[in-house]
C-alpha cells in the first residue's frame, strides 16, 4: 500500500513465550482502539463518509467509533478547509482532548490551505495544532486515507511522533514519465492521447 | 423583452437613471445613489419586482467613484428581471462610504447588506443591524477591496512557532509536484521555492 512500511514491535509470540515493554504494550493496545472525533468542515466529509461505510469500512481497523465529544477521542480527524474563524474553535477541541491524541489531516486544505491563499483560510492545520499525519488529495481517495491510518497505526505503536506524509500511489496521469511527476496534458484534437 | 421597464424607470425617474444597456436578456439601469431606495420602492410596488436575488458590491479602483452597489431584481409574478446599480465613493474612498438600505423593502437584504458591508466597506443607512456577516469582529479592512492585500490574513489566535512545530511552516506544506499537488501556496505566491 504505497509508500507505508511495518515495523513489527511485538516479536515475543514467536519464542514461545511473550515479553514486552509496557509502552510498547500499550501501543499495541492503542492503535487498535482510536477513538475518533470528526471536525468536518467541507467537501472532504463526503469522502470520510465513504471511508466510514460498508465499502471501505474504516472498522476494519478499529477506528470504528465516532465521538461527538473530544472529552472522549484520541484521534481528531480534521476533514476540510479551516478558516481563520473556525481557527480557535479547533483549537479549542485540540486541547480539550485527552492525552495522548492523535491528529490526522484529511486533504489537501487540512495539510497545507490548498489553494486557498488568501484572507480567510488557515494554511494549514499544523499552524493552530500539530499533526501527526498528513493526507493529501482533493479529495484523498478512501484508500490514501486507509493508508494514513495505516501509518498513524505504526506511529502509535512505535511512539513515533515525528509528522508522516502519505504520498499519492501511482497515478496514471503520470505513466511513462520519467520523473514520475504528474503533467497534464491536452488531448490532440483528434481524440487520440500524444 | 423587460427593456419596457428601462423606458418605465427613465420616463419615472429622468434624470436619475444616468445610463442604461441590454445585453443578452439583461437590463441595467445606472442609477443615482440618493434615490436608491425612491427607485428601489417604485421597483418593488410599481414594477412587482418581488424578489431580490442578489445584492452585492464592486470596486473598480480606477473609477471615480469607485465603489459600485448592484442589486439584481426579479418578479415571480410578471417574470421579469432587472439589474439596478449605483456607484458611489471617491477614488481614496475618504469618510463613510453610505447609501439607502432597502432592507424594510425586501428583508433578505438584511443579510445581503450585511455581506457587502464587511467585503466593501459600503455603510448602509438605516440597516437595522450592520454588522459583519462573514468576517469576525476583529477583522480590520474589508478584504474584498481592491487594495486589501490578497493574501494579508489576520488569525484569531497566535500560530505556533517553527520551533515548536519543529517543522517550516511557510512552505507549501508538505505536498509538492512530486506528490501530486501541482499546486501550493510557495509556488503560487512568488513562483520559487520547489518542494523538496
Amino acid at each position: 500500500m504505497g509508500e507505508v512500511t511495518r515495523q513489527v514491535t511485538l516479536e515475543g509470540s514467536q519464542t514461545g513465550f511473550a515479553t514486552t515493554r509496557l509502552d510498547a504494550l500499550l501501543g499495541w493496545a492503542r492503535k487498535y482502539s482510536l477513538f475518533q472525533y470528526p471536525f468536518v468542515t467541507a467537501c472532504c466529509g463526503m469522502e470520510f463518509m465513504a471511508l466510514a461505510s460498508p465499502r471501505f469500512d474504516m472498522a476494519r481497523f478499529g477506528a470504528e467509533a465516532p465521538r461527538f465529544s473530544p472529552r472522549q477521542a484520541d484521534l481528531l480527524w480534521v476533514v476540510g478547509t479551516i478558516s481563520q474563524r473556525q481557527a480557535p474553535v479547533l483549537r479549542r477541541i485540540y486541547e480539550q482532548m485527552m492525552e495522548p491524541k492523535w491528529v490526522l489531516a484529511f486533504g489537501t486544505c487540512a495539510s497545507s490551505g490548498g489553494f486557498y491563499d488568501n484572507y480567510t483560510t488557515v494554511a494549514g492545520i499544523d499552524k493552530i495544532i500539530p499533526t501527526d499525519v498528513y493526507v493529501p488529495g482533493c479529495p484523498p481517495r478512501p484508500e490514501a486515507v486507509i493508508d494514513g491510518l495505516l501509518l498513524l497505526q505504526d506511529k502509535i505503536a512505535t511512539g513515533d511522533r515525528t509528522p508522516g506524509i502519505i504520498k499519492p500511489r501511482e497515478d496514471p496521469a503520470s505513466m511513462g514519465n520519467v520523473n514520475g511527476l504528474v503533467q497534464l496534458q491536452k488531448k490532440s484534437a483528434k481524440g487520440d492521447r500524444p | 423583452m423587460s427593456e419596457r421597464i428601462l423606458e418605465t424607470l427613465k420616463s419615472r425617474f429622468g434624470s436619475a437613471i444616468f445610463e442604461t444597456h441590454s445585453q443578452f436578456g439583461d437590463d441595467t439601469a445606472v442609477v443615482d445613489p440618493a434615490k436608491w431606495h425612491e427607485i428601489m420602492t417604485f421597483c418593488r410596488t410599481e414594477l412587482e419586482c418581488d424578489m431580490l436575488t442578489d445584492l452585492c458590491g464592486v470596486d473598480y479602483p480606477e473609477r471615480e467613484p469607485r465603489l459600485e452597489v448592484v442589486a439584481h431584481l426579479y418578479s415571480i409574478a410578471k417574470r421579469h428581471h432587472v439589474r439596478l446599480k449605483a456607484r458611489i465613493g471617491d477614488r481614496e474612498l475618504e469618510g463613510d462610504v453610505e447609501i439607502d438600505s432597502v432592507a424594510n423593502i425586501w428583508p433578505t437584504a438584511n443579510w445581503l447588506e450585511r455581506e457587502t458591508f464587511d467585503m466593501f466597506g459600503i455603510k448602509f443607512k438605516g440597516h437595522p443591524d450592520l454588522r459583519r456577516l462573514l468576517m469576525y469582529p476583529e477583522f480590520v479592512g474589508h478584504p474584498l477591496r481592491k487594495d486589501y492585500p490578497a493574501q494579508k490574513t489576520q488569525p484569531l489566535i497566535e500560530y505556533r512557532t517553527e520551533e515548536e512545530a519543529g517543522l517550516p511552516l511557510d512552505k507549501q506544506l508538505p505536498f509538492g509536484p512530486d506528490e501530486g499537488m501541482s499546486f501550493g501556496r510557495k509556488e503560487f505566491t512568488s513562483g520559487e521555492g520547489e518542494a523538496s
